[in-house]
């Protein structure tokens, strides 16, 4: 991956999620979030008869497609092309920099405004038409404040939900000529982007949005979005680029409509986003407004290698973003953390087979197998199992410590020998009662436990067995 | 209700099945009192327990730590010594969910152990589910609690993989009398164990079980109890190290595997009493 591996920092996990459990205004963001998306989800599923069905239904549409994907990406790509518009095919994120540079050369664009894609963020697309000298305008909210910050999303659906309002005021104070104006609230805040957006809309000579859905069917990509800048980015300039992903095809709009019941939900707990826009291709002569060009740019990246295969069902996931609001880990040390530009345990999962295992072989390894990421995902991505199946795989490519696969290997062969089993307890019971060894323990062995915690001491009259072992012993004597 | 045929596993209620009791390498290591209480709480609901003297672990540190050959390995001896019980009954959710739901997953492309694995699965039981479910037990009610304040923390293997939450209540309900059973604000969210992620990112796994440690303040519970090990182990430390006194004792909880209170069988100190600490290396 040439050009995600700069910037991939996933290799990093222990030392960022370190830094971000002592970063106060993260926590402080972090932990105002907290709690918000989970309570609108529960209470947007309590709200429908049976929010199981509607998973059904939308797990079937995916099931469905992800099994004839090669067929429905052809009759996308026909009905484009039948509406007036192009499909063009990006195996990796430098080909989808390149379409989109060359569509935006020919028309000899100045400014770009764009929607939320994190296909765009997977392809560093932002960086590449700047380097070119291309302007680059992020038009969700949320995107604006990271563009100004130059950071990274750290959510997938709220990517600046890492900043608190205050440093968003300082980022607009120092961006914006502001004069005496004071930002003190949010809806302030809201107005001052809405200001200075306005006018890029209009001057834009490109505009790029992702897309939810791409509708086989019909030819068109489906973006659902609160802001409505998704509309403005599309229908205002001159040519409309949509970046999208193989797997987020679906066969027509009913199918649509399942995943969308699901979607909004999961999400933000609304039963539908403010705006669910549907572009169908270029301008039509007798149309008011409209695009002249409209282009659908479909990437890979590594996709199509996991149809087929353990971690096939990735490619059902639609980017609701409930597993990271859900996950213990996500919630306490933020996205950026991740490393990369899917953060949480989706991105556990998508990071290591979209860029490298051995880049980012923590993202695995960061979970408790708590199981909350599967239990809310609307597709039932079996998340942990997926992580387990990686940390196979980092055991197997000996991407783990040397001295932890030994360990381990040494504890299950003990397990199949009883007798050195119950000797290694005795000898682990007497251990935490020497002094010498017991100092090993609490300042090597198990250091970083003893940081914050204590360990229970076990039983001075021995193990379980040990006692049980007695007990039996002295009944059986007893009774002859 | 349909009549339905009487069948071998209906019979097995009716009568004193033959339960081996799983104590999990967790218990038998640290906590041998919630084993006996086990003991305790299956010969009160009928039950004729044994103990195979030959058992281990389940295997579950190699199985989530990229060791999966191991991990059948280990299954593989496990099944054979637990095979000819009428049920297994396990003190722990997480270890109930690695025989039940992970073991016929481990042998799924053998024909031969899957079905091994999966007849195990269908006879082994996490404690208090099986007693609720399968014996409608018999409870012994006792007053040792009255008054006190007990929680229940749900481990997420007991939550989510065994969706067992009611048994344990139920239990605390009817045995503990006078107790009430008081609930922490958020029962979703994991203590941050994890088995190895507890040493591997020890930084996160502390935060996750400081919060769980304010969540039990905030429910005013001076008795915390749980179906698994591991989590206890972490809660207990947490508070330990929180309400430690210079002679390092700790007076904040009493902390206890749930047989241990369902079984009125305290005479083992609270986990967070007894730590490590307490042995000076200085």
């Amino acid at each position: 991956m040439p050009s995600t591996a700069p910037h991939n920092q996933a290799a990093f996990f222990r030392a960022k999620s370190s830094d971000a459990l002592l970063d106060d205004s993260l926590q402080a963001a972090l932990n105002h979030a907290k709690g918000g998306f989970i309570k609108k989800r529960a209470e947007a599923i309590a709200d429908v008869d049976s929010f199981e069905s509607y998973k059904q239904q939308a797990q079937l549409v995916k099931n469905h497609t992800i099994n004839n994907l090669d067929y429905y990406l052809h009759l996308f790509e026909q009905n484009v092309e039948k509406n007036g518009g192009q499909v063009h095919w990006a195996s990796t994120p430098e080909q989808l920099n390149n379409i989109i540079l060359h569509i935006c050369e020919r028309r000899d664009a100045k400014t770009v405004t764009k929607g939320k894609s994190m296909v765009s963020e997977e392809a560093y697309l932002n960086a590449s038409l700047e380097a070119a000298g291309i302007n680059v305008t992020e038009t969700d909210l949320g995107e604006y404040i990271i563009q100004l910050a130059k950071e990274p999303p750290s959510h997938i659906i709220a990517p600046a939900i890492h900043k608190t309002r205050q440093q968003v005021e300082a980022l607009f104070k120092e961006a914006h000529d502001l004069g005496d104006r004071q930002l003190d609230r949010i809806a302030e805040l809201v107005d001052e982007a809405r200001s200075q957006l306005r006018q890029k809309f209009l001057d834009a000579d490109v505009g790029i949005t992702g897309a939810n859905m791409l509708i086989a069917d019909t030819g068109s990509a489906m973006i659902v979005t609160n802001e409505g800048n998704g509309d403005l980015t599309a229908t205002l300039p001159k040519v409309h680029i949509i970046t999208a992903s193989i797997e987020k095809v679906v066969p027509d709009l009913e199918s649509a409509s399942a995943i969308l019941r699901v979607l909004a939900r999961s999400a933000t707990g609304q039963a539908i986003t403010s705006y669910t826009s549907l572009f169908s291709g270029p301008r039509n002569v007798d149309d008011l407004d409209g695009p002249d060009e409209f282009h659908v740019v479909i990437l890979d990246n590594q996709r199509s290698q996991m149809l087929n295969g353990p971690y096939e069902d990735m490619l059902k996931c639609i980017r609701c973003g409930a597993c990271l609001n859900h996950c213990p880990v996500y919630s306490t040390v933020g996205g950026h953390a991740y490393g990369w530009v899917y953060p949480g345990p989706m991105g556990a999962v998508l990071t290591p087979l979209m860029t490298s295992l051995k880049q980012s072989k923590d993202l695995p390894n960061a979970s408790t197998f708590c199981g909350r990421c599967e239990e809310v995902c609307p597709m039932g991505i079996p998340i942990p199992e997926m992580l387990r199946q990686l940390r196979n795989q980092e055991h197997k490519e000996h991407l783990t410590p040397l001295i932890s696969r030994l360990s381990l290997a040494a504890y299950m062969w003990l397990t199949r020998h009883h007798r050195l089993f119950h000797w290694a307890t005795k000898l682990t019971h007497w251990a935490i009662r020497n002094a010498t060894s017991n100092s090993i323990i609490k300042t090597r062995l198990l250091k970083h436990w003893f940081e914050a915690r204590e360990l229970p001491l076990d039983d001075e009259k021995g193990t379980f067995l040990t006692q049980y072992d007695k007990i039996i012993k002295s009944t059986v004597k007893g009774q002859q | 209700m349909d009549e339905v045929a009487p069948n071998a596993s209906q019979d097995l209620e009716r009568t004193s099945p033959h339960v081996a009791l799983f104590v999990t390498c967790l218990v038998n290591q640290f906590r041998p009192s919630a084993a006996f209480a086990s003991i305790k709480l299956l010969e009160q609901a009928g039950c004729k327990v044994s103990v195979p003297k030959a058992q281990t672990c389940c295997g579950q540190p190699g199985y989530n730590n990229g060791l999966e050959k191991e991990a059948i390995k280990t299954a593989k001896s496990v099944i054979k010594l637990l095979e000819d019980h009428d049920y297994v009954v396990v003190p722990s959710g997480s270890c109930t969910g690695m025989i039940t739901k992970h073991y016929p997953k481990l042998f799924s492309d053998d024909k031969v152990w899957h079905k091994k694995a999966t007849k195990l699965a269908n006879k082994t039981w996490e404690l208090c589910q099986f007693l609720v479910e399968k014996r409608k037990a018999e409870i012994i009610p006792h007053i040792a609690l009255s008054g006190q304040k007990v929680t229940y923390h749900d481990s997420c293997s007991c939550k989510r993989e065994l969706k067992n939450t009611e048994a344990p209540r139920q239990l605390i309900q009817k045995s503990c009398k006078g107790a009430s059973l008081v609930e922490l604000k958020d029962t979703e969210t994991c203590c941050g164990f994890g088995g190895t992620f507890s040493t591997k990112f020890s930084d996160i796994s502390a935060r996750l079980v400081s919060d769980k440690a304010s969540d039990i303040k905030d429910s005013h519970a001076n008795v915390i109890v749980s179906a698994d090990l591991g989590c206890l182990i972490n809660i207990a430390g947490i508070t330990a190290r929180q309400h430690i006194d210079s002679l390092g004792y700790t007076h904040a909880y009493e902390v206890r595997h749930i047989a241990e209170i369902l079984a009125d069988n305290r005479d083992a100190p609270s986990m967070s009493y007894n730590t490590t600490s307490i042995i000076t290396t200085d």
